[in-house]
């Protein structure tokens, strides 16, 4: 295994000299993030979290440092939400861009820093959360971020702060001469009854061939309200790996939504941690694939403490012969009664040659809860296709009439109008017709 | 308007339909009566364009045109409706999109210019108030969590929208309640005018007190075995489809009774 990890290790050790003026507490957090990696390097499909999805291809590309590139406003517009308020944080290639980004207004609540000044002006807040959630063990990709970050976006949410618009923080990638590797890492604090939308956006500039390895952690304090959306649409030939994990305090509540459009393997993880009682995660999906991609999302939801409780709701169209993985762990902890656990995986296959593997992982361990579980697969259904020929749809249209009602399904309780309205139009150009049920068994 | 001939369809290896012949012209209504699983859906299915019913023999003739060469989308945009026995529940997709995406579709078919929203919605609001749409129902997404009347009811306000010149009704009669039955039979009376025709398909005569039909047929294992008037109809009512199993050969008494009626 480590021998893949060999010229990653090298790439590391070579960005720790960069990392030599860092406080401490940093310095050991990367320290045994790298040791983590270099002892576990890159999962083969024997372990368990990766049975169907194989990284090889990750490991096997000489990945380098991207160089420095220059972007352009229009670019970076072109990417942005329309007509959502809001400050803005850009990077590129996994770097902070100040001069692409668009500052908070002071009296808005909401602080957004890069690392490098978030670690000078506010160090003691960094150091109690920057990875404290998304740790490292078991987790080479995120310990391989740890150790690598060059950069990132630190946000403050004031105490009872209700930030306008959104918060929308751009990942852009662009086509270097040979594919390059970039670790982009986000920490999102929302104080004690705030209330805030965070959009991440994932894109390439280009037929990227890169690897995007993020982490984001969010951290909401008792009372606190996120509405999250992350939108990953990367080239179909970009790799992805990404991690959003939430710490979900007392009576605080998230609703997240991940549009995991892109990339030829793409592979999200999504955590929350329910750590207060009455807190409440919602956690939707919509996966797309075509092709011979991949797209890969486990989700985990850790009932902590009593009285959670967690909704799930994800849906994938697969074409061509993309793969789908959906694993969803809910985890209910031996005190944690009277949680509230509900997932939903459906998946349409819209051609012969696509499959998904699906898995719910349920594990149990108080007796007063609501736990329930459900995944379907299907293909399109003939009589609603046929019902829409004979009031003189077309074929192609009743397709993709259908195909976009499934997808509505997730889509249609994104909270954020123009966002949604923006996402409803990519997906009207990017969602094929596909095959059929057959009705006669 | 309508000319099938010697008409035999199967599912999958079943046989279905064994000879069907029936002739409607335009400004003319006919009746379809006939037990369960006679084939009553079937035909209605096969003229329709149903993708599982496979013709095997026989021709269907549509003003003028092989209607069987033709996709069921194809159908819908020369004017042939069916208003299904189920009506399809199609989640994620809102009623008036769908209905305009078709109804525009009918009209780039017939080269009329697309009906923009104010057009359209007037268009709807004349309609909903012919038949007692409900405006809730509407903006919901196709039939979705709707009753079995309100399926119904949706059906009669798409085809009042779609003005078919050939509307096939299957049972579109059955479940509802006598106030809806009487907006169903206004919105078939509605259309009614010579250059259109309907096939309805139904189990209870008392339909035909509102629709009154031209011709009434019987069918029975995928033939016609019995054709007539309007009173063909109530003596289905009271005598059932017993008596006329194989009628023609066994039972010529009845027969000429019945002639006499209607
Ligand atoms: N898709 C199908 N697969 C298999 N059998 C079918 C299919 N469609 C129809 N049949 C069979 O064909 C026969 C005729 O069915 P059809 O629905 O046409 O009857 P019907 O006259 O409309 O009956 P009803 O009055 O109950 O509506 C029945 O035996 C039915 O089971
Ligand atoms: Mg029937």
């Amino acid at each position: 295994m480590a021998t893949k990890a060999s010229a990653y290790l090298s790439m590391v050790e070579r960005a720790q000299g960069s990392h030599a003026g860092e406080p401490a507490w940093l310095r050991d957090l990367r320290g045994s993030a790298l040791a983590e990696f270099r002892r576990a390097g890159f999962p083969t499909t024997r372990h368990e979290d990766w049975r169907f999805t194989n990284v090889a291809p990750i490991g096997d590309t000489p990945f380098v440092e991207p160089p420095p590139a220059e972007v352009s406003p229009d670019e970076v517009a072109r990417v942005l939400v329309p007509g959502v308020a809001g400050p803005v944080l850009v990077f590129v290639d996994g770097r902070f861009a100040g001069k692409l980004s668009t500052p908070a207004p002071p009296s808005g609540g909401v602080t957004l820093r890069p690392l490098a000044d978030a670690l000078l002006e506010r160090p003691a807040v960094l150091e109690a959360h920057l990875g404290r959630y998304a740790t490292v063990a078991d987790r080479p990709f995120a310990a391989l971020n740890t150790a690598s970050f060059e950069d990132g976006a630190i946000v403050e949410v004031a105490d009872a702060a209700v930030v306008e618009g959104a918060i929308q923080v751009v990942f852009l990638s662009t086509v270097t001469p040979a594919p390059a590797v970039s670790h982009p890492r986000v920490l999102v604090l929302l104080g004690r009854h705030s209330q805030a939308r965070v959009v991440e956006t994932f894109a390439g500039l280009g037929p990227t061939r890169g690897l995007t390895n993020a982490v984001s952690e969010f951290v909401l304090d008792e009372g606190a309200w996120l509405d999250h959306v992350r939108l990953q649409r990367e080239p179909g030939s970009a790799f992805h790996v990404g991690r959003a994990q939430f710490h979900v305090g007392r009576a605080a509540r998230v609703s997240s939504t991940a549009l995991a459009l892109g990339g030829l393997i793409a592979r999200l993880d999504t955590v929350a941690v329910l750590a207060g009682e009455g807190a409440d995660a919602t956690l939707n999906g919509l996966y797309l694939a075509d092709g011979v991609r991949l797209v890969d999302n486990h989700t985990d939801i850790d009932h902590a403490v009593p009285h959670g409780t967690s909704r799930q709701l994800y849906k994938g169209i697969l074409d061509g012969r993309a793969r789908g993985v959906f694993n969803g762990r809910v985890r209910v902890r031996p005190d944690a009664q009277k949680t509230d656990a509900r997932q939903t995986n459906k998946t349409l296959l819209l051609s012969d040659d696509a499959q998904v593997n699906t898995k719910p992982q349920l594990e149990i361990f108080a007796d007063d809860v609501k736990c329930t579980h459900g995944a379907t697969v299907g293909q399109l259904s003939a009589e609603a296709l046929f019902y829409l020929r004979a009031r003189g749809i077309g074929e192609q249209d009743a397709r993709a009439m259908l195909v976009r009602a499934f997808a509505a399904d997730v889509t249609g309780r994104i909270g954020l109008d123009p966002l949604r309205a923006d996402i409803d139009r990519r997906l009207a150009s990017m969602l094929p017709g596909g095959r059929v049920a057959e009705v006669v068994a | 308007m309508l000319e099938i001939r010697n008409l035999h369809a199967r599912v999958g290896d079943k046989e279905i339909l064994k000879g069907i012949d029936l002739r409607v012209d335009a400004g003319e209504v006919h009746a379809v009566m006939g037990p369960n699983g006679s084939g009553k859906s079937t035909l209605a299915g096969v003229l329709a364009g149903r993708p599982e019913y496979v013709v095997t023999e026989g021709s269907v003739v549509y003003r003028g045109r092989n209607l069987l060469d033709l996709q069921p989308e194809e159908r819908a945009r020369e004017g042939i409706f069916l208003a299904f026995q189920y009506p399809v529940e199609i989640p994620g997709v809102n009623n008036l999109y769908f209905l305009k995406a078709a109804l525009n579709a009918v009209r780039a078919h017939r080269g009329e210019p697309e009906l923009d929203a104010i057009e359209f919605t007037a268009l709807v609001r004349s309609k909903m108030s012919l038949l007692g749409m409900d405006q809730e129902l509407l903006s919901r997404p196709v039939n979705d969590g709707f009753s079995g009347g309100e399926k119904k009811r949706n059906e009669i306000f798409q085809m009042a929208v779609l003005e078919p010149a050939l509307a096939i009704l299957d049972e579109t009669d059955s479940g509802l309640d006598i106030d809806a039955l009487k907006v169903v039979a206004g919105g078939v009376n509605a259309l009614r005018s010579p250059d259109r025709a309907a096939v309805v398909v139904t189990h209870y005569q008392r339909l035909l007190n509102y629709i009154v039909p031209d011709q009434v047929h019987v069918l029975s294992d995928g033939r016609i075995v019995r054709s007539g008037g309007r009173g063909l109809a109530l003596e289905l009512e009271e005598k059932g489809y017993g008596w006329l199993a194989g009628a023609e050969d066994n039972e010529p008494a009845r027969d000429s009774r019945l002639e006499a009626r209607a």
